[in-house]
C-alpha cells in the first residue's frame, strides 16, 4: 500500500488490484434484510424492480412487509408515505431516473413536507447503467434530491459502504436518498472502515490537490492519485459520501490546506457534489479553486460501463488527466 | 327538507366505546352542515383567498364524516385506534377545518386565522401543523396513494380502524389516481372507503368540457371497486353508503357524491368561477343571508 493511503480507514490492502467486485445495490439489499430482521417496523416497497434493485431478498423473507406497486413511481412514494405515517420505516426502491425523477412532486410533498421516514433507494445511477442508454442513466438525481428540505443524500462508494449507509439512514427521523449503481465495482472499504452520515472519509493524504469524490469513482480517484503521485502531483482523496448534509469542516480544512479542490462524480457537473461544494466554498475567505469533473451538461448514451467511463473521463486515467490538466494550468 | 322515509334504523350506528359519540338526529346534522357552510364563508372572506365552491359543496359529506361515520376523538387526535381521514383535494380544507373545529379539535375562533402567517390552518393542510391532519395535500391525485398505504398496513395487521379518503372529480385527471385505484383493487382493500366530490367543475370550467370523465362509475367498477352513487347533499344517503361500504370486504368502495358546487349560496351554485375565488364583503353578506334562511327548513329561527 502506498504510504499515503490512510491506514485508519481500513481499506483493502493492497488497494490494487481489487479482489472483490460487487454492485453497490447488493450492499443495499443485504442491509435491508439485516434491518428487517432487527426491526419489525421496516417495510419495503418497489415499482416493478424488486429483483434488479435487490429488494427481492427482503421480499422473500418478509412478504408481509413488502409491497409491489407495479410500474407506478408516483404511487410508490405516496403509498410509502401512507405506510410510514402508521409508524413504519419504509424503503422505496426503483431506478434513480424514475425515483426521484418521475415522482419528485410526491417525494417533495408526500415524503419531505409530511416529514415521514421514507428512504429512497435509487439504483442504476450514473453512466455505468451502460447499454440501456441515456433515458435510464440518472445524472441529475443528486441535484434534485439535495435541494429538498428534510432530505439526507448519501452516495456510497462501494457495496460495503452502501450496506452501512442503508443501516444508518434507517436511524434518521426523516427522509433520505441512497444512490447505487448497476455495475459491479471494486469493494475497497471493509467492515472496519468508519461510516458516519455527514462525515467525509479521507482515504488518501496529499498536499497539492484535494479530490472530493462520491460513488464508485472514489476508487478510480484513488488509483488516479497513485498515478499522479509519481508525476509530482500529490492528491488527497476524500470520500464525500454524504452530499447532504455535506461535511463543511472537511471542505474548509482541505480548501485551506491545498487551495485546489477537484470534485468527481458520475453526475452532471451542475448541481451535484460539485455544486454542493461550490456553494460552501464560495462563502470562505481564501484562494481555493474548485474544478468540477463529471458529466458536462450532456446526456450520455449506450455502451458498456467501462467504455462509457472511459469516454466521459471518469475512469482512473480520465480522472488523472482532468486533475493533471486543471492543476498544471491553474 | 329533511326526509323521513321510515328507514331511520340505518342511521342508528352503534355508539363507540371510545371517542366521539355519533349524532343520529338528521335535523341536527343538517344544522351542523349549515353552520359549517357559514364558517367556510366567513373564513374565506377573512382570508381573502381560498376555494369556496368545493368547500361549501362538501359540507354535508364532512358533517356526515365527522359527526356520524368516523370513529375518532377530537380530544385525542393521535388515538391509535382512530379511523383515518385523508383529504386528497386539499384546497377544500376550509370545510375540513370547520368540521374539525365544530367537532372540538380546536377553538372555533382559530378558524379566522386561515392562510395567515403563523397559522396552524395552512392554505393547504399540513400534517405537521395541526393535530388531526393525516396528510399534507395540495397536489391533486396524491391522497389516494396515502390512503392506500394506510389501508395496506391496517389490513395486514388486522386493525379495526378504517381508512377514508375524500377526493374530487377533477383529480381523476391525474394519472397517479389510477395507479392507486389499481393497487387498492389488487390488495382487495375492503377497509378503504373513498368519497368523491362529483361537482362537475374544475379550474378551467366543467369537467366534461376540460377532460371528460364519464362514464365514471363504470370506470371504477371496471377497476374492481364497489361503487355507490349518492346525492352529496343527502346526509342519510351518505351515511348509509358508508355503512354499506363496511359490509363490502373484498374490494374498496368509491362513493360518488353528486354535489352542487357552492350549495345553498345562491350566486355560487353551478358557477365554475367560484372554484378559487373568495367572497368579497357584499358577497359574503349575501351568502350568510342565504345560509341563515336555509336554517328555517330545519326548524330554526336564527343562529
Amino acid at each position: 500500500m502506498s504510504s499515503k493511503i490512510n491506514k485508519e480507514m481500513a481499506l483493502i490492502d493492497p488497494i490494487y488490484p481489487p479482489q472483490v467486485k460487487k454492485t453497490s445495490r447488493e450492499g443495499f439489499g443485504k442491509a435491508l434484510v439485516e434491518l428487517g430482521m432487527e426491526n419489525p417496523n421496516v417495510w419495503a416497497v418497489t415499482a416493478d424492480v424488486s429483483a434488479s434493485t435487490m429488494v427481492n431478498w427482503f421480499e422473500e423473507k418478509f412478504p408481509e412487509r413488502f409491497v409491489q406497486v407495479g410500474v407506478a413511481e408516483q404511487n410508490l412514494a405516496g403509498v410509502a408515505a401512507g405506510i410510514a405515517s402508521c409508524g413504519k420505516i419504509v424503503f422505496i426502491s426503483a431506478y434513480g431516473v424514475f425515483s426521484p425523477g418521475r415522482n419528485w412532486d410526491q417525494v417533495r410533498v408526500a415524503v419531505c413536507y409530511n416529514d415521514v421516514p421514507v428512504k429512497l433507494h435509487g439504483s442504476h445511477c450514473g453512466v455505468t447503467v451502460g447499454p440501456d442508454g441515456a433515458s435510464h442513466q440518472a445524472l441529475e438525481d443528486i441535484a434534485i434530491t439535495r435541494v429538498l428540505p428534510n432530505m439526507t443524500v448519501v452516495v456510497p462508494a462501494d457495496a460495503e459502504e452502501a450496506r452501512k449507509a442503508t443501516i444508518e439512514v434507517a436511524k434518521l427521523k426523516g427522509a433520505a436518498y441512497i444512490r447505487t449503481c448497476r455495475e459491479k465495482t471494486p469493494v475497497f472499504t471493509t467492515a472496519a472502515t468508519p461510516f458516519k452520515i455527514g462525515k467525509a472519509n479521507v482515504y488518501r493524504f496529499g498536499e497539492d490537490v484535494a479530490i472530493f469524490a462520491c460513488g464508485p469513482v472514489v476508487y478510480e480517484s484513488i488509483l488516479a492519485a497513485e498515478r499522479l503521485e509519481s508525476e509530482g502531483i500529490s492528491c488527497a482523496v476524500i470520500d464525500c459520501h454524504t452530499i447532504k448534509p455535506i461535511d463543511v469542516e472537511a471542505i474548509k480544512y482541505w480548501a485551506e490546506k491545498t487551495e485546489f479542490i477537484v470534485s468527481v462524480e458520475e453526475h452532471q457537473v451542475n448541481g451535484g457534489l460539485g455544486g454542493a461544494i461550490a456553494e460552501v466554498l464560495s462563502e470562505f475567505k481564501g484562494q481555493c479553486v474548485l474544478k468540477r469533473h463529471g458529466i458536462n451538461d450532456t446526456f450520455c448514451e449506450s455502451g458498456t460501463a467501462l467504455e462509457l467511463l472511459k469516454k466521459y473521463g471518469l475512469d482512473a486515467d480520465g480522472i488523472a488527466r482532468f486533475v493533471r490538466e486543471s492543476y498544471t494550468t491553474r | 327538507m329533511v326526509e323521513d322515509d321510515g328507514k331511520q334504523m340505518l342511521l342508528e350506528a352503534a355508539q363507540p366505546e371510545v371517542g366521539m359519540k355519533k349524532i343520529t338526529d338528521l335535523r341536527r346534522l343538517y344544522l351542523i352542515a349549515n353552520t359549517i357552510r357559514k364558517d367556510v364563508v366567513r373564513m374565506l372572506h377573512e382570508a381573502k383567498s381560498g376555494h369556496p365552491a368545493g368547500a361549501i359543496g362538501l359540507a354535508d359529506v364532512f358533517t356526515a364524516l365527522y359527526f356520524n361515520v368516523l370513529n375518532h376523538d377530537p380530544k385525542n387526535p393521535a388515538w391509535p385506534g382512530r379511523d383515518r381521514l385523508v383529504l386528497s383535494n386539499g384546497h377544500v380544507c376550509p370545510v375540513m377545518y370547520a368540521a374539525m373545529a365544530e367537532a372540538g379539535y380546536f377553538p372555533k375562533e382559530e378558524l379566522m386565522t386561515l392562510r395567515k402567517l403563523g397559522s396552524r390552518l395552512q392554505g393547504h393542510p399540513h400534517r405537521g401543523s395541526l393535530p388531526g391532519i393525516e396528510n399534507s395535500s395540495g397536489p391533486l391525485g396524491q391522497g389516494l396513494s396515502i390512503a392506500v398505504g394506510m389501508a395496506i398496513v391496517a389490513k395486514r395487521e388486522r386493525k379495526s380502524w378504517r381508512v377514508y379518503c375524500v377526493c374530487s372529480d377533477g383529480e381523476q385527471d391525474e394519472g397517479q389516481t389510477w395507479e392507486a385505484v389499481l393497487l387498492a383493487a389488487k390488495f382487495k382493500l375492503g377497509n378503504l372507503t373513498v368519497i368523491m366530490d362529483r361537482n362537475n367543475i374544475q379550474i378551467d370550467g366543467f369537467t366534461e368540457e376540460v377532460l371528460p370523465l364519464e362514464p365514471l362509475a363504470e370506470k371504477y367498477r371496471a377497476f374492481n371497486w364497489h361503487v355507490i352513487e349518492v346525492d352529496g347533499h343527502n346526509i342519510k344517503q351518505i351515511i348509509d353508503a358508508c355503512n354499506e361500504a363496511k359490509r363490502v370486504i373484498d374490494r374498496p368502495t368509491m362513493i360518488i357524491a353528486h354535489t352542487i358546487p357552492g350549495k345553498d349560496v345562491s350566486f355560487m351554485e353551478f358557477v365554475a368561477d367560484w372554484h378559487g375565488k373568495p367572497p368579497g364583503d357584499k358577497e359574503a353578506t349575501t351568502a350568510l343571508g342565504d345560509l341563515e334562511e336555509e336554517r328555517k327548513f330545519y326548524g330554526e329561527g336564527g343562529e
